[in-house]
């Protein structure tokens, strides 16, 4: 992985967050997805267009993880999370919340941030 | 189409052993295999070989002719990569090979070297498993992934630490006399519910160990079996593979294995049995939870009641399935690429009798072994029947 190297879409979507305008896939048969894509992953479907991600969803599972990679050593512990926005769900870490108050059902919004470790951007999501 | 037999099978202890190249410990598993089995080694016409993170471990790609060479065989080799269920897809398609008369005998096996990396580095590698952009740019880790299905799990079916605890100590006592096992150590449901934490819910003992070491399995034809007077009285009868998307965030439910659902269904049609007509199983419990989903996707339980039935002594070496008699993956160890292999390694002996673990099960003839790749992404199932 060079320096300076986009992956296009998914850098794409982390610009679009980043700017409050988070957006998902859709295909013609109504289901979600995210960049890059050029099928639906559902149904196969390659009539894609893109429609603006909810401002907020719901933590819908998580975990505090103690052991990680060398690539987040110092972000450790850090709470990862997967979060419904109705038509896609997107993972990231929960800041802004101490880790114990973190619970299923809560309502974050998307943001970007860097990681601790590395300086890498990531998605996050706090509390809204 | 003829039937395969498992003419011999050769594994290396499994453990901690840094210093040895996955050439070395594959060598060993192929040679044992080849001599357990009785065939001549000119006879084997191909190599079909699962390993995962070679590049990361000892960059080392292509090895599939690295390994036919050590165990001295000048033949086609492939390496087949599933994460996790490497080796599992490697005897699939030996299987297959077999059973369209394109070979009469087949060495399949796998390798991992991962304690040379050290802990951070294999947790590392073992996170390319998922995927790159969307999972593991967000600091998801392999028992992270599994922690959030855990989560997913207790959600919406219940279930505690305390029931994922019971697993643990049955697959540690399961693994007491088994002389490949990385852990012969019986633990406590307490010694589980107070190890650190590594993603909650799941502690330390929840987790599989990093593990080096390697398996192999000889397949050959019924009728070669019978004109080389090969005694080989395990049949491989029902094969099935299933898919799932990548990311846990792309899956339609984080609490189930659809995966494991599509193999399970395939494999028991394939063998013309059903979930009833199994006798032990030895599934991929690289988690506590991963035993759960498994043993709920083969249908041996209903969805919600996997998690309870180690705590009940339903899967527990004198229950009515016993499960991972070997020690699974959680104390046997996870040398993630030879895993598949092992499993059909370790279930060969419990049917032959010629296990430390054989005599939970007189008589049993009826056998399955459930190997996932990632979170499930991949599943495989095999179903190995005594035939005589």
């Amino acid at each position: 992985m060079s320096e300076n190297v986009r992956d296009a879409g998914f850098d794409d979507l982390l610009d679009a967050i980043e700017a409050d305008e988070g957006f998902y896939l859709r295909c013609a048969n109504g289901h979600g997805s995210l960049p890059p894509r050029r099928a639906c992953p559902h149904c196969g479907d390659q009539h894609l267009t893109e429609e603006p991600l909810a401002e907020s969803g719901e933590i819908e599972t998580y975990t505090v993880i103690n052991i990680t990679t060398p690539e987040f050593e110092e972000d450790t512990p850090y709470v990862t999370a997967i979060v419904d926005f109705g038509p896609v769900r997107l993972t990231g870490q929960v800041r802004g919340i101490d880790p114990d108050d973190v619970s299923t059902g809560l309502v974050v919004g998307p943001s970007i941030e860097q990681t601790a470790t590395m300086g890498e951007r990531l998605v996050v999501f706090r509390p809204r | 189409m003829t039937t395969v037999r498992v003419a011999g099978v050769g594994l290396t202890p499994f453990g901690e052993q840094p210093e040895r190249t996955a050439r070395d410990l594959f060598a060993e598993a192929g040679l044992a295999a080849i001599d357990d089995a009785g065939v001549d080694s000119g006879d084997i016409e191909a190599l079909f070989y699962g390993n995962f993170m070679g590049e990361m471990a000892e960059h080392q790609g292509h090895q599939g002719p690295l390994m036919a060479e050590a165990v001295g065989l000048d033949v086609p080799a492939t390496r087949y990569e599933a994460a996790c269920a490497s080796s599992g897809v490697a005897m699939r398609q030996a299987v297959r090979t077999l059973r369209n008369g394109e070979a009469d005998v087949l060495l399949v096996g796998g390798a991992e070297r991962m304690n040379n990396l050290g802990t951070a580095g294999a947790t590392e590698a073992l996170a390319i498993a998922a995927d790159d952009l969307y999972e593991v740019r967000a600091g998801m880790t392999f028992p992270g992934a599994y922690a959030l299905m855990a989560r997913a799990y207790f959600d919406e079916f219940g279930g505690t630490r305390e029931d994922l605890a019971h697993i643990a100590v049955k697959n540690h006592e399961n693994a007491l006399p088994n002389e490949y096992a990385q852990f012969r150590k019986a633990i406590s449901v307490d010694q589980a519910l107070t190890a650190p934490m590594i993603a909650s819910p799941l502690g330390l003992f929840d987790a599989c160990p990093i593990t080096d070491g390697a398996s192999a399995v000889v397949l050959a034809s019924e009728d070669y079996a019978k004109n080389h007077d090969i005694e080989a009285t395990v049949a491989v009868t029902g094969t099935g593979q299933g898919g799932d998307k990548m990311a846990l965030q792309d899956r339609g439910d984080l609490a189930t294995s659809p995966a494991a659902d599509k193999a399970a269904k395939q494999a028991y049609e394939d063998a013309d049995i059903s979930a009833k007509d199994v006798d032990v199983a030895e599934v991929h419990d690289c988690f506590t939870i991963a035993e759960v989903l498994a043993i709920e996707s083969l249908g041996f339980f209903e969805r919600g009641e996997g998690i309870s039935a180690a705590r009940d002594g339903k899967t527990t070496r004198d229950g009515t399935l016993p499960v991972n008699l070997s020690g699974g993956l959680k104390a046997k160890g996870h040398p993630v690429g030879a895993t598949g292999t092992a499993q059909i390694a370790e279930m060969t002996k419990l049917l032959r009798g010629d296990h430390a673990r054989s005599d939970a099960i007189p008589g049993a003839d009826v056998g399955v072994c459930h190997n996932a790749g990632g979170t499930v992404g991949s599943a495989v199932v095999h179903v190995l029947e005594v035939v005589e």
